[in-house]
Parts: C-alpha cells; structure tokens; sequence
C-alpha cells in the first residue's frame, strides 16, 4: 500500500498519500452480518445489456464532419428486479446521469438493447414507445428547474392524465392529484399553488408525485435528493422507501452520495468512465470491495464520525477523471490505480466474479472489473 | 429579538494571538434584507472568534445564516438590500464595520481572503489563470509583470497544480473542477493572509477529488498559520478538519463545541436530528430519522427558540423564551472547554 | 392507483407542509403566478402609469378621432394659409394648433394623423412577433438543420439596412396605404425577434421540466406551446414593446422621405415632411405633427422598460 501513483500521468506534483492511521479505536462496529437474507428475485423487470452511448464530437457550422466521440456510456450491462432499488454510484462524468436518460428513451443508444419485461424498448416509437413511458418514471435531481415554474402544481401533476388520458377519466382528476398531493405528504389543498411558493423538499415531493400519478413500475431517480437540505433529505428518502412498499416500486437511484446509496439500495454498481467496476449486494460492495476504485471512493467519503475516521485507511487518489472523449486503453481506472500494471493498459478487465474468489462462498464473490481484485474491507475502522 | 448571547463569548481551544485580542472576532452581528415580502432577519446576533492556526467549522442549512455572515465578514453583503443594524466585526481587535472603505479594502484580501464553492464562476473566464494570480501581486505588491508571473508558478506549484509552468497561460474552463479549486486555493493564498474564510469549498467536487482539496487547505494552513472559516453544510467534511464547530439555525449559533465532543454527544436537539438524519456508510439502518417540519421563513422566524415547531423536546417555555447560549457542563458541573447549547433542556439532551 | 387509506403520514410531514405553506405574504393566500407577480412588479412603477395613462389617451384618438376634434382634417381654407398662428388658449378648436400651407387645421391632423401611426406601430409589433417569435421558436426548439436553415436566413436580412430596404421595396409601390406600409416594415423586421426568441427558447428547452414532460411522452405542439413557449417568451415581449415604438418612428421617417404612406392618409410623417418646408417663419406646421411622434414614441419606449424591469428583474 506504499506507493499509489504509477505515474502515468503527468502527476508528479502530487505525493502519494495513504494515511494509515491506526488509532487504536476498537471496532465496536463489529461487521454487521455479512449474511443477507437471500432475496427472492424472480424475472428482472429491465435488463440492461451492453448499452453504448457515444456523442459526436462535431466541427463545422453548416455542414458537420465527426472528429470524435464522447464516450459517456461504453457498454453497461445490469439487471433490475422487481420491488428492489438497484443504486449507481459514481463521479462526475462517469456517465450514469447518460444511463438514465438512455433508460428514460430521451437518448437514442448507440448500440445495445433494455428489455422491459423481454421486450427490447431501444428502438420504439410512437405508439409504443408512449405505452411504455407509462410505466417508466423519472425523478429529477433539482428540484428548482424539473418543475415549469408556469403551471400550477395541479397542472403540473396533472399533466400525465393529460397526455394519457387512458388513465383517469375527465372527471376524476382533480380528485386523483389531490390524492398524489396527500400520499407525497402535502396538503391536498395546494393544488392552485405554483412551484416557487414551495420550498425545495416540497417541490421534490411535487416532483414525485408527478412521477407516481401513472402508476409506474420503475422510477429512475437521478439524484433526487442531492440538492435538499440534511434535514430535509431524509424526510424524502423516507418517503421514498414508503412509496416503494406501498406501490411496490422497483428504484434506480442515481447518486454520488454513497451513504444515502447504501442505506436505500439492495444491490449497487459503481461506475467509472462509462464502464461498471463492480456490482453487487450492498454488503458485499460496501463491506467487501475489490475494485480498487470503489476501496477509493469509500475511503474517501468523510464521515460525521472524527473518532471511526481516525481508525479508517483513505487511499487518496491523484489526478482526475481523464477525459470521456479520450479514455485510457484497457482498464480505464489505470491512470489512478496504485495497483496498475501492464497488463491493464493492455487488456480490458470484464465484469465478472473474480477467479479467485469463485469457489468460495464469500461474500467477495461478486462481479468486478479488475486483473487484480482483492478484497479490502475501507469502510470500518480498523 | 434583543437577547444577546451574553452569556459567554465562544472561547477557542487554543488561546489569543500574542496581541490579546483574537485574530478575528464577531459580536453580536445582526444582518437583514429588506424584501418586498418583509424584512428577512438572516444574522440574528452571531458570536464567534477565530485564532491564529484555527479551524473554526460553521454548519448549518441553507438560511441558517453561515454564508450571510461570512459576506458581512469580507464586506461583499448587497446592501440595499442587506443591512447590518447591529453587530462588531472585530480584526485583530479593529471593529471594521466603523471603518473607512479604504482601511477596509485593504484588510480584505490582503489579510482576509475568501474562497467560494463555485470556482468557475469565481473565475473571470477571458482571462488566463496565470494573470488572474499575478494580478494579485502586481496590484498589492507592485511587482513587474515578469515577476507577478513567476510569483504564480510558484503559487501553482504550491497548489499542486501538475505542470505549473507550462499550464500557467490556460484559461479557467481548461481546468477541471479539482484543479480550478485549487486555483481558487492559490489566489486566497497569494497575499499570505491571515484569515481564510471558505465557503462550502469542496461541495461541487466529487469526492475523491473532495479529499484531495481537504486535505491541501488543512496543510496550507498549518504552513501559514492561517484562521480558517469552513463554512459548510456536510457533516463529514467538518469532522475532517474542524478544531471547533458552530451550529448556526435562522441566523443564530445553536451549539459550539470542539469537534470530538459535538459529534459524540450533540447539547443541542437540531444537531442531534441532524447527526441522526445522516446514513451510515459503515452498516444500513433501519429507517432515517427525519428532522420534521422545515426550515422558517426568515421573515417570520417562530418566537422563543426558532427551533421549537421542529423540536421533539419543545414545551412551553420553548416558544415564549430565546434561549441563551448555555454554558455545557459535566454531569457534575465541571468544565468542558468550549461548549455551549442554546438550549433551554441542553441537560437533557446531553446527559439524558 | 395510490390508495389513500393506506398512506400512514406522520404528523409531522404533514406540519412540514404547513409551515412551508407560509412562505408568501399573510395577505398573498391566493396562488401567485410569474404573471402575476409581474403585474404586482409593474403596478408599483410610475413609469408604467405615465406611459399606460399616455398610451390609453393615444388609442382612443386612434379610434375615434371624431370625439376629440369637430374640424375636418382634409378641409383646407385657403384663407387660413399658414396665417394663423397657434392659438394656445383656444383648447380643442380647431385653430389650437394654428393652420398649415394649405389652410387645413394641424389640430385635427394631428388627431386623425394619430390613426396611421399606430396602426402601423402596432400591425408591424404584430407581424413581426408572430413571424419572428414562430421561426426563432422552431429554430430554437428543434435545431440541426432547421435551425441552421433559418439562422443564416435570419442573418441574411439581418445584413440588409432597415430604413434603406424599406425604401427599396416601397418604392414599388406607387399607392402606399397602411398595410403596405406594415408589410414592408415587416417584411424586414423580423430578424430580431427570431433572434430574441431563439436564445431563449434555446435555454428554456433546457430545463428539467421540458425532459420531465417528454418522458411523459408528451406532443411536440404540447412541449412547444405549454412548456417551452410561455417560458421564453418574456424577452421577446420586452423587445417587441421596446421595438413598436421604433416602428413608429421608421413609418414618419419613410413619409418624411415620401416613401411611406402616401396621401390621402393622414400621417404625422407626411406632415413633418411639408411642414419643414416652411420651417424659418411657421414652425409650428412642424413642430405639433413632430411633438406628438416624439410623444408616442417615448411612451411606448417607457412601456417597454417598465415591462422589462417587470418580467425580467435581472437585466436592470
């Protein structure tokens, strides 16, 4: 654990830090069971496979020429269950906010197919494509521009009826928003409001009932809670978690914050630069990583706890996330790995259960992108 | 609205600077705007010091009041519409609120420096990063331009900017959000001040490169022997740095303490929800608890503790009384060195 | 569909709501729309009430010109022929404003002159926005290739000079009554407000809602004109008040040059222009018809920064 940079970057300013500080603070924290009750699974209701999302770099006014290609989602594949939330996790620019968009069908894939319920929804149009928008929502990170500031809040919950009206009747309406209104925990009598009379948790609130009034199966959460106050934060994640019992929702949630990741997500998949490092239960990805990336990031996360910090390791990486437009060959954390060797510049990792890990029954069995994956417990204090 | 913390002026851990007075000093600061909607009482009455080579944390929501008195510290508060009705802003003992302009320009960013969340827009965008530091030295120092550019490769190289010299002509959008920061870093630095005062400086970051910055402004100012003001919203990032924390709510301190006691026995109700409110990353809990309510409108603040609609403890007393800043005390009365909880049941919420 | 029953909401979630409820006034319990707080803006402006109070008087001249004046504007006595002299106590008659070469009264052709201009000022306001605000919002909403198509469109008549075009095309006209006049303006004036119109629909296509109301799967005319439209349609509106009384001025300047309306309309221009041929010893041929163009135009101009300031505080 000595030396973390493999220089190959221009990063030579930047020492090489890996505090261990081994205060001496006994793990009352002792691993909380690793057992998880196995989760009754059945058919995912989405599966992703190998979905690509390149964006033309283009040059010229009138008449444009390709001279490249941002690179945001670079074959992703996972699967959603029913009633479950399935987290993503990752930086700025690791492509998961394209993720959503691409299951949202408000980008076209470059390549690679989602099947809602079997059925690959990529390539649908019309018709079709509206039928399933019914039964795929979204909620929206800020909570200050997903709302048109025009239109007053029944309106704006109302819309959906509007554009299916399959869904309600005329006449029942008023009454079906009033009822959003009241399970999100707002007044019913709200309805005249406009957006800019509500403080941020509401409008998030307004934001999700919005996302309930067709009765979805899957909500794709990009950040939902990230621009709201502590305090109010979790008064939202509680919520949610409510409405996912109560509906039997399936989640995506999208988020850089992994505390937030950990505590409503079954399963979790970290991202970097466009590709999964690793995905697994929530336990097996926070108690026992093996992609050195995702030891990073959880390493990295401050905690509100100064005496469980001081027995925790942090890997600080150098450098920044390379560009998208221009990822490294192989293995795309190399560039920041300590562990990186020749072999990953050359060979590009899949995500797969590790060899090693295989034949045994613990939970470091799980897919990660890595040549060298190891387990290492970052979260607890040592 | 009157009641002033009198009750005791937060003391730091560490003592004052060799002149007496602390390096930087607020009393009793009030701060309103005046809105078509009324009066917003953003700043009710906020004390705090800052020593030399200490990290003071302010925490709190958005509306809590931690940035608004940060801007009346730099004197960069709109006003109209903002106003200072009351209050001292004290700098090494010199009320800079009864100062001239002038003085006060040259206290701020030659002794007070500030770094803001959002470093591109900090930025000037037409302007390489290269002259922007250099401008620094070459309008409080009078260096020649030749100078003021060496001046700022050195400075970059001290941020750990990579490849300081050839990056040194770059415009900001160049650089990504991380290095940007540092930039920011660098420029608050220039001038070798005495109080940093740092708002939400890590809070666009991700967090990988959040440690990175942490942990370069906690060194720079140890080097420097710097006052640092962090103000932020994220408990994580104050345990990191903190000496000492203060806990603002509708523009008053909550609670001060140093930072081990705070987050091992919170004295205040609101920190204690908010200590609660967060996931752990280290196990999964069973459901949040959630703070209820919201934060007040500041034009109409509750009356007594401005806490009282959202506290589980609130009783009567609660919603007649401001609570004064309590001195927090052992079970048995002895001393804990600078805490305090204004609080009417801090007792309670301490040692029950 | 959610059913209420089930939903077990704490007290206190629903406390929060209340709470938060009282973020406007005590008085403003009835829903706040931009609209309305624009108007709220606009009412507590003196500048608004000058330029409205201005601009209510100017249109009901437009209209019924009969009610401020008995005198025929076209009746020229010759005996009057630039004899009279203002008579600035005789309020309302006919010799008010004094008589100009060909013995007609400037007072009723000032009134009935009134007619022209804002017609004109208004149909070209008109035109353009319509013209304009639907190619910038295709334009700005759609992109690519049409948008491509109609910016080099726009930037092509943008190239062409507004006074001088109009002259050009005018001129093929030999009776020029007002909706020719309208169509000239128009024809060249719409550049603008595409322009306007494209930027900000570009940033208001933007936003979260709009993707919110596509996953919805909502129409194109639905995203366009519930969405998108009322969202980036402030600044087209400023610029389009601002803009009319330009208009106003374009149309005088046109006839001052014989170029705009032609006689028998009655036009503030077209009297400018004869009244400057006796300038040296009857200016007041000149400076009625001149006094209330300027008079217009600055009202219209005030309306425009009072609306301004009113929907888009940010600029002042």
């Amino acid at each position: 654990m000595a030396e973390l940079n493999k220089g190959d970057e221009p990063m030579d300013a930047t020492p090489n830090v890996s505090e261990v500080e081994a205060a001496g603070v006994a793990g009352e924290t002792e691993a909380v069971a690793a057992i998880e009750a196995p989760v009754e699974r059945g058919e995912p209701i989405l599966q992703v496979r190998n979905l690509v999302k390149h964006f033309p770099l283009t040059q010229g006014i009138l008449f444009k020429r390709q001279i490249g290609a941002v690179k945001a989602v670079d074959g992703i594949s996972f699967d959603l269950y029913q009633g479950e939330t399935l987290g993503i996790v990752g930086e700025s620019g690791c492509g998961k906010s394209t993720v959503a968009k691409l299951l949202m069908l408000l980008e076209t894939a470059t390549s690679g197919e989602v099947f809602y319920k079997g059925q690959d929804i990529t390539r649908l149009s019309g018709r079709a494509l509206k039928a399933v928008r019914r039964n795929i929502q979204m909620v929206f990170q800020d909570p200050y521009t997903s709302l048109n500031p025009r239109m007053t809040v029944g309106d704006i919950i109302g819309e959906p009826f509007d554009i299916h009206p399959e869904a309600a009747p005329k006449g029942d309406r008023r009454r079906k928003v009033q009822e959003l209104l009241d399970v999100v925990g707002l007044n019913p009598e709200y309805i005249n409001r406009y957006p800019h009379q509500f403080s941020g948790g509401q409008r998030q609130r307004i934001g999700i009932a919005r996302g309930l009034a067709l009765n979805p199966e899957i909500i794709i959460c990009d950040e939902p809670v990230s621009a709201l106050d502590v305090s109010v934060q979790a008064q939202v994640i509680n919520l949610m978690e409510k409405l996912q019992d109560e509906f039997n929702l399936s989640y995506l949630f999208i988020a850089h914050d992994l505390s937030i990741v950990r505590h409503i997500s079954d399963r979790v998949g970290v991202m970097y630069l466009g590709k999964m490092a690793e995905i697994g239960t929530d336990t097996q990805i926070y108690d026992h990583p093996t992609h050195p990336y995702t030891q990073a990031l959880l390493s990295a996360v401050p905690v509100p706890d100064p005496e469980a910090r001081e027995g925790r390791e942090r890997i600080i990486l150098t450098g920044d996330v390379p560009s998208p437009a221009n990822p490294p060959s192989g293995c795309r954390f190399r560039t920041r790995c300590w562990k990186a060797q020749d072999k990953c510049a050359e060979e590009v990792p899949l995500l797969a259960v590790p060899e090693r890990f295989k034949s045994s029954d613990t939970p470091a069995a799980h897919e990660s992108a890595c040549h060298f994956a190891e387990e290492k417990d970052v979260v607890h204090a040592a | 609205m009157t009641t002033i913390d009198k009750t005791m002026s937060v003391p730091g851990p560490r003592g004052g600077s060799e002149s007496g007075a602390p390096l930087l000093e607020v009393r009793d600061l009030h701060v309103e705007f005046h809105t078509r909607d009324g009066v917003a009482k953003a700043v009710n009455g906020v004390n705090y010091t800052v020593d030399a080579g200490e990290t003071l944390a302010v925490l709190g929501e958005s509306g809590s009041g931690k940035s608004v008195t940060a801007q009346a510290i730099m004197g960069i508060l709109d006003m109209p519409p903002g106003k200072i009705p009351r209050g001292e802003i004290r700098f090494r003992g010199e009320d800079m609120l009864t100062m001239s302009h002038e003085e006060r320009r040259r206290i701020r960013g030659q002794k007070i420096a500030m770094i803001f969340q959002d470093a591109l827009s900090a930025l000037n965008p037409v302007l390489s990063v290269g002259y922007q530091l250099g401008e620094m030295f070459r309008v409080h120092q009078g260096m020649s331009k030749k100078q003021a550019k060496a001046r700022s490769i050195e400075l970059m190289e001290r941020v750990r900017i990579p490849a300081a010299r050839e990056r040194v002509n770059d415009y900001p959008h160049q650089f990504s959000g991380g290095m940007r920061q540092r930039i920011m870093i660098a420029m608050a630095l220039a001038l070798e001040p005495d109080l940093i005062i740092a708002d939400e400086p890590t809070t666009a970051l991700d967090v990988t490169v959040q440690a990175q910055v942490m942990d370069l402004l906690a060194e720079l100012q140890q080097e420097f022997n710097m006052g640092l003001i962090l103000i932020t919203h994220d408990l994580g990032v104050v345990a990191d740095v903190a000496d000492k924390i203060a806990v603002m709510y509708a523009g008053r301190i909550v609670e001060t303490a140093p930072v081990h006691e705070l987050y091992k026995r919170p004295a205040h109700p609101y920190t204690r929800g908010l200590l609660d409110s967060i996931p752990r990353l280290d196990q999964k809990g069973q459901e949040l608890y959630a703070i209820k309510g919201l934060p007040p409108n500041l034009t109409r603040i509750p009356t007594g503790c401005a806490f009282n609609p959202r506290c589980p403890k609130a009783e009567d007393i609660c919603r007649t009384d401001v609570p004064v800043l309590h001195r927090v005390t052992e079970q048995g009365g002895g001393e804990i060195a600078g805490r305090g909880s204004a609080c009417h049941f801090w007792k309670e919420t301490i040692h029950g | 569909m959610p059913d209420t029953t089930q939903t077990t909401l704490t007290a206190a979630e629903k406390t929060g709501g209340d709470t938060a409820a009282l973020v406007s006034k005590p008085e403003q319990r009835k829903p706040r729309s931009l609209w309305g707080d624009a108007w709220f803006e606009l009412r507590h402006r003196p500048m608004f009430w000058v330029s409205a109070t201005l601009l209510v008087l100017l249109l009901l001249i437009a209209a019924f010109p009969g009610l401020f004046t008995s005198a025929d504007p076209t009746k020229g006595d010759l005996t009057n022929h630039f004899l009279s002299k203002p008579e600035l106590t005789h309020f309302f008659q006919p010799d008010w404003f004094g008589y100009d070469g060909q013995g007609r009264s400037i007072y009723a052709r000032v009134i009935y002159g009134t007619r022209a201009s804002i017609l004109v000022g208004v149909g070209v306001t008109a035109a353009v926005t319509l013209v304009g605000g639907l190619l910038g919002l295709v334009a700005g909403y759609f992109g690519g290739l049409i948008d491509s198509i109609i910016s080099r469109m726009t930037d092509m008549f943008f190239g062409i000079p507004f006074l001088l075009g109009a002259m050009v095309v005018l001129n093929a006209f030999t009776e020029r009554k007002v909706y020719v006049v309208v169509l000239a303006l128009a024809f060249l004036g719409w550049t603008s407000m595409a322009r306007v119109t494209r930027s900000s629909v570009i940033s208001a296509k933007q936003a979260d809602y709009v993707t919110a109301a596509r996953a919805l799967g909502a129409s194109t005319t639905r995203m366009l004109f519930r969405h998108v439209l009322p969202n980036a349609i402030a600044p087209t509106i400023v610029v389009a008040t601002i803009a009319l009384g330009g208009y106003i001025s374009a149309e005088a300047t046109l006839s001052y040059l014989g170029l705009g309306l032609s006689e028998p309309t009655i036009s503030w221009g077209i009297d400018i222009s004869q009244g400057s041929k006796a300038i040296r010893d009857n200016p007041h041929a000149l400076m009625f018809p001149a006094g209330m163009l300027t008079l217009t135009v600055f009202a219209f101009i005030m309306l425009g920064d009072a609306v301004r300031d009113a929907l888009d505080p940010k600029l002042r």
